[in-house]
């Protein structure tokens, strides 16, 4: 069985507020074993929807958590039979800490782990 | 019921409230969700502090979880990541408006306007900041409209000579009668001919288009009217021509001047019976085509020289359509670099904002020789060569920036055009019309016969020509 991959638009350490501005993107393998995950950032050339999906394509990604996407790449990606989860707000460590739990849901707001009065979600 | 109405009132004695407006303070977050316009507080760290209704419908996020997260993440705009407005905002600076879109949870693409304004306390320093979020997507749906307003199809122009067009096209369309369609080159004749297929009842039939000049005599011959097998070497099957492709449909014969001789006939006697004898068949068949031919030839001068039957051309000249040439389209240029740029932009993903004065003072006033075909390819290029928000002259084709343009395409319909020099030095100037190479000729020898004091030989020398040629040219516009 192939490992899972994930992949996460970039804004810093956050998941990019759009995935047609996200000009960096980290791609995680193997999160179904604790301690076997490999973690890689691609520079994309420029922001462009178009060459993201593409990307998500020829990489094979089983997940794409992102934030802000528009309904035509989304029901593409969707009908690519890869999962979407949008509307993520917050780091991406935060978001992948929430999927490997379990508990992602599209729309999730999480706390910044620097926030004091944060939860892990929701 | 009571323990709710209890912590209502405790939830409201901790809400910001406005005192002295009125004799009793009121509740700031009340106030804010009555205004109809999206309104959002930040801190100096353009962190959330309040959002009012409008926006959190705008954006489609309902729950109060986003206070203390960055604005750039709920807003989603596309100019918070880049070029936020806040950044440029300080005590001393007023209100700033910016324009872009924002992605809705609905994953709708939604065009704003966002006015940014710093937020002061009684000394004034800066101590956050207001921004507000309206929906233009109305807007520009009107921007569309009106930019519509000077388009048929997807011809544009607002040019006198094009409103003429446009106003007999729909007519046009919608009578089956043969339409003879002239002009230069680029000038948007095949455009014109599919216009008229898609407004005419004849739409959901198919539109075949033939080159009458792109083919040798007997493949052409093949392509239009088909041939039955064995009809020549090679012909190993039947094969219908272009013609029975096109029935219940419209047949648009691109370069007709260009039709071997022997064709206009067999086409003449297609547009006499409405039959079509395939090569090598002897029998018939009856095929309801509209035709729809076009040429950038002067078919009138041809007719006369014997190279095109005067019998099709005027069975073809039912209706004859002249598309202007692009120079002689009055503030269509302006209208067709803006409609090019932004389509151009949107399509080579391009953030250009425009043209520089200087870029478009040169394509304002170049000849284009190649009309609309042409100013498009120098877009296509500038785009694709452009790296800033502007397109300046060093993006432009090398031709138009370093050559004399004034090497203007003399076509057979189009008189010569006279360029006048500009005072403020500029290169590119503007044709002169109604005058042509004849008058521009005898004006030339009379100003060379004046400079020489009559003399004919010094005449001859200072145009370039033989003593001979000056002479037969001064007989033949009677200069004496």
């Amino acid at each position: 069985m192939m490992p899972k991959k994930i992949l996460i638009p970039l804004h810093e350490d956050d998941v990019a507020p759009r995935f047609d501005q996200a000009t960096e993107v980290l791609i995680i393998t193997g999160i179904e074993k604790a301690g076997s995950q490999d973690t890689r950032t691609i520079v994309l050339p420029r922001a462009s929807s178009d060459q993201l999906c593409h990307l998500i394509i020829t990489e094979g990604i089983h997940t794409v958590i992102c934030s802000g996407i528009e309904d035509d790449y989304y029901q593409y990606l969707t009908w690519k039979r890869i999962e979407v989860i949008d509307s993520v707000v917050g780091s991406c460590k935060s978001a992948l800490k929430c999927y490997v739990e379990g508990k992602l849901k599209p729309g999730d707001i999480l706390r910044q782990a620097s926030d004091p009065s944060a939860s892990d979600a929701h | 019921m009571m323990k709710k109405s209890l912590s209502v009132n405790r939830r409201a004695s901790i809400l910001p409230r406005i005192n002295n407006l009125f004799n009793i303070p009121i509740n700031f977050f009340e106030l804010l969700d009555e205004i109809a316009i999206g309104i959002v507080i930040l801190d100096l760290n353009r962190k959330i502090v309040v959002m009012n209704q409008a926006l959190k419908a705008l954006i489609g996020f309902s729950q109060e979880e986003f206070f203390g997260v960055s604005c750039a993440h709920i807003l989603r705009s596309n100019v918070c990541l880049y070029d936020c407005p806040m950044l440029h905002i300080n005590e001393k600076s007023g209100p700033k408006c910016t324009e872009g879109n924002l992605i809705n949870r609905d994953r709708q693409l939604i065009p704003i306007s966002i006015t940014s304004a710093p937020l002061k306390n009684f000394n004034g320093k800066l101590v956050g900041f207001l921004e507000t979020v309206e929906d233009i997507s109305l807007l520009r749906k009107l921007d569309e409209k009106s930019s519509h307003a000077y388009k048929f199809n997807n011809i544009i122009g607002r040019s006198p000579e094009m409103e003429k067009i446009f106003q007999i096209l729909p007519s046009l369309a919608q009578s089956d009668s043969s339409v003879l369609i002239t002009g230069e080159t680029g000038t948007g004749k095949d455009m014109v001919a599919e216009t008229i297929h898609q407004t005419s009842s004849r739409a959901k039939g198919p539109f075949v288009k033939i080159n009458c000049g792109a083919l040798p005599e007997t493949l052409l011959e093949s392509e239009l009217f088909g041939h039955r097998k064995g009809a020549f070497t090679g012909a190993v099957e039947n094969k219908p021509g272009r013609i029975q492709h096109a029935n219940n449909g419209t047949l648009y014969l691109t370069e007709i001047g260009d039709l071997p001789i022997s064709l206009q006939a067999k086409l003449l006697t297609f547009l006499d019976d409405k039959e079509v004898f395939p090569l090598g068949s002897v029998k018939g068949f009856t095929a309801n085509v509209r035709i729809v031919a076009a040429t950038h030839r002067n078919l009138e001068q041809w007719v006369n020289d014997g190279r095109f039957r005067k019998d099709l051309l005027f069975r073809l000249n039912v209706i004859r359509l002249h598309l202007p040439p692009l120079r002689s389209r009055e503030g269509d240029i302006q209208l067709l670099l803006d409609h090019f740029l932004n389509t151009l932009s949107t399509h080579l993903d391009k953030k250009i904002q425009g043209l520089s004065r200087k870029t478009l003072n040169i394509l304002k006033n170049y000849n284009y020789p190649g009309n609309v075909r042409e100013l498009k390819n120098i877009l296509e290029y500038a785009v694709n060569i452009c790296g800033d928000r502007h397109i300046k002259p060093k993006h432009l084709p090398s031709y138009l920036v370093d050559s004399d343009p004034f090497d203007v395409a003399f076509t057979e319909q189009q008189p010569a055009t006279l360029f006048v020099a500009k005072t403020d030095g500029s290169r590119f100037v503007r044709p002169v019309p109604d005058q042509n190479w004849p008058d521009i000729e005898k004006q030339m020898i009379v100003e060379a016969l004046i400079k020489a004091g009559g003399r004919k030989n010094k005449t001859a020398v200072s145009l370039g020509w033989s003593r001979s040629t000056l002479w037969r040219k001064m007989n033949q516009y009677g200069i004496r």
